[in-house]
């Protein structure tokens, strides 16, 4: 399969495609950070985690279409605001779920998959009736538009470019959060032992509630760096939620590191494999590769060994 | 606790006869064909939905990739009709006679090997079970005896069916792609279209969806059942009591298996088609509520369960397209929060009392007492 290629070439190819990785690897680790969160820290399996990254992605089409009518001169800055903005929609609409449905649920996790997978469907439809089943795409800034030459035969587009350092900082913001800050260590108390955490003064409900608030802030903020890379339309989100749950687990969950180790293996594995046999056959063997993997080593990459 | 030496309580056998009834008698009285037709597709699913209550009910495994084993079964069954309906009279004007019509348009001249086996009746009917029993049993035996399972397993069969899915529509040459399996026409040469026919395989189907339903009242009724249950409830316990939980595990999860994959082929004889749509992660998922929304512990109110839900979809995305993906998430989590037992729960606690209360009275009003219909107290 390399026959035709001189060294060159292959050199141009794998970078490329690296970095078309790179782009995929930023959408799977902003979707992964919420989930490995979400499901990581808190044990539920939160299916409707696409329908909160489509939310945060309708919020920043939204953004950027309010922006074009009223504000044309300010634009090339709406990103930013949309961002926050589509943080703070999917994060509040997040609590809330919580509070209706999962905490309920906090003793059956297989029970939270049903009931988030029917509050997918229905998020899905809400979607198809307030913004029509077509796929609505947002128009960039026009500094965002056309690539960077870096060699010849090697161009990278600055929106990628723009994603990928907009997922370093968000990781690095989440790492913070969790790793230093006192309420990231109540978050990890609450996981490591509810009832111990609860009896030193954690409101534990409290912390549910906003932890899983952050997971699917952070599922909005990825549906708002995904408009640039893709069109949204109402069923994208479930494009991409078996794929993140793999990452997640293949990563260990509760994981930070595991979690953008194993995005990156899995993007990268997958868009290599796409230049040389067809989109779905590469799907089908990274796939492949990751479930074989799990079988062998079920606790994933990197497993935190806590005492259960 | 005394076990039932009976197969049946009485419960249970008016919920037998019921359904028997129902099945037997009433539909194909009441029904035009097509409706029938469409009765005997939502009944494949009450084959996948009875080994769901094994698996998931009493295992406690919840798959969410039993589109996979209704898919295989589905496809090997399809493989063979499809073999039959493209003889080399029938595609004469094909590049290639003699191989099914999706293989010419793809620039492929020869059957693939792995087509060769569904010449024979015979060997397909035995790879309708073997397939999805083997593929289960590698997956159950790499998961089980690794420990895995809840949520693990879950999300595991689910990317197993995504591969799967992606797979069949990838490979459009070998497999049909998202078309699926179309036009299929004869059965060793008897036409499965026309109207009778339809009317016995509806009947076939029946009568195997009842023999699932005795294979799988028998498993429950039998210590294996109980060891299910028990390992449902406190797996380490059991694993300490000296039984191999793994094992068990492998076999709830094959049987499950195996019921969805005679599910898949009667799907595939009723329907006429197969198409990778039915194998995907949102079918599996399906598949899993019509089993809650009938109760996850009870064998009669799953086949209720398949029977319900795929009805109210077909007659609310007939009128009201939008309402039914609202109705079908809001029965997702309505059966999740508020009724986690489903349509049989609500019977046994609603409906059950009253028809023992009823019961209870005529026997009082009658004379003769019989001491050994006592097991049928209201106390269950």
């Amino acid at each position: 399969m390399f026959g035709d290629y001189s060294i060159g070439d292959l050199g141009s190819i794998f970078v490329m495609q690296g970095f078309a990785g790179l782009i995929l690897f930023s959408v799977y680790v902003l979707m992964a950070l919420g989930l490995a969160i979400i499901f990581g820290q808190m044990g539920v399996i939160n299916m409707a985690h696409g329908e909160f990254m489509i939310l945060g992605a309708y919020v920043t089409w939204l953004t950027s279409n309010a922006f074009q009518h009223y504000l044309p001169s300010l634009f090339p800055g709406y990103f930013f605001l949309a961002m926050a903005l589509a943080f703070l929609a999917a994060g509040a609409l997040g609590m809330l779920v919580e509070w209706v449905l999962i905490r309920h649920l906090y003793k059956r996790p297989l029970d939270t998959l049903l009931a988030t997978w029917g509050l997918s469907l229905m998020l899905q439809q809400a979607y198809r009736s307030i913004f029509g089943a077509r796929e609505v795409g947002v128009e960039l800034p026009q500094w965002m538009l056309g690539s960077l030459k870096v060699t010849d035969s090697i161009e990278v587009p600055i929106n990628g470019i723009f994603v990928i350092s907009l997922t370093i900082l968000i990781t690095i913001v989440v790492a913070y959060v969790l790793y230093m800050s006192r309420w990231g260590r109540q978050v990890r108390a609450v996981v490591q032992n509810r009832v111990m955490a609860g009896a030193v003064g954690i409101n534990t409900e409290k912390v549910d509630r906003y932890t899983f608030g952050l997971g699917c802030g952070i599922a909005g903020v990825a549906g708002s760096a995904f408009t640039m890379i893709g069109s949204t339309g109402p069923t994208s989100g479930q494009l991409y939620i078996v794929d993140t749950f793999l990452v997640v687990v293949f990563g260990g969950a509760a994981s930070l590191l595991g979690t953008i180790a194993s995005a990156f293996s899995i993007s990268q594995t997958q868009s290599t494999l796409e230049f040389f046999m067809s989109g779905s056959m590469a799907k089908v063997l990274t796939l492949l590769a990751v479930v074989g993997i799990l079988m062998l080593r079920p606790q994933g990459l990197f497993a935190l060994k806590v005492r259960k | 606790m005394i076990i039932n030496s009976r197969f049946f309580n009485r419960s249970e056998l008016i919920g037998f006869i019921a359904l028997a009834a129902i099945l037997f008698v009433i539909l194909p009285l009441t029904l035009d064909v097509f409706r029938l037709n469409l009765v005997a597709k939502y009944l494949t699913y009450a084959f996948v939905a009875i080994g769901l209550v094994l698996c998931w009910g009493y295992g406690g495994i919840l798959s969410l990739g039993q589109g996979v084993f209704f898919g295989l079964g589905g496809y090997c069954m399809a493989m063979f009709l499809k073999l039959e309906a493209s003889s080399v009279e029938n595609t004469k004007i094909q590049s290639t006679p003699g191989i099914p019509d999706f293989m010419d348009w793809n620039q492929i001249t020869a059957l693939p090997l792995f087509w060769q086996p569904f010449h024979s009746l015979t060997l397909t009917i035995l790879l309708i079970i073997l397939v999805p029993g083997l593929f289960a049993l590698i997956i159950g035996t790499a998961m089980f005896k690794r420990r895995v399972g809840g949520t693990y397993f879950a999300i595991i069969t689910q990317a197993i069916a995504a591969i799967l899915t992606i797979l069949i529509v990838g490979q459009q040459g070998y497999t049909g792609g998202i078309n699926g399996m179309t036009d299929l026409r004869t059965l060793k040469g008897w036409d499965i279209r026309p109207d009778h026919a339809k009317v016995i395989l509806y009947f076939v189907e029946v009568v195997l969806l009842f023999a699932c339903i005795g294979i799988a009242q028998f498993i429950r009724l039998t210590k294996l059942g109980r060891i299910l249950v028990a390992m449902r409830e406190q797996e380490d316990r059991v694993r300490f009591s000296g039984y191999s939980v793994a094992n068990f595990k492998i076999f709830a999860f094959c049987m499950a298996a195996v019921f969805a994959a005679i599910g898949g082929a009667m799907f595939a004889l009723n329907v006429g088609f197969m198409s990778p749509s039915f194998v995907g992660i949102v079918p599996s998922i399906e598949m899993v509520i019509y089993t809650a929304v009938g109760g996850r512990m009870s064998i009669f109110g799953a086949v209720w369960g398949a029977i319900l839900v795929n009805f109210a979809k077909t007659s609310l995305s007939e009128s009201f397209p939008q309402l039914w993906l609202f109705g079908l998430g809001a029965l997702f989590i309505a059966v999740v929060l508020a009724f986690p037992n489903g349509l049989s729960g609500l019977w046994a606690d609603y409906v059950q009392p009253r028809i023992d209360r009823l019961w209870a009275s005529r026997k009082s009003k009658s004379e003769w007492a019989d001491t050994s219909v006592a097991d049928g107290a209201p106390a269950e």
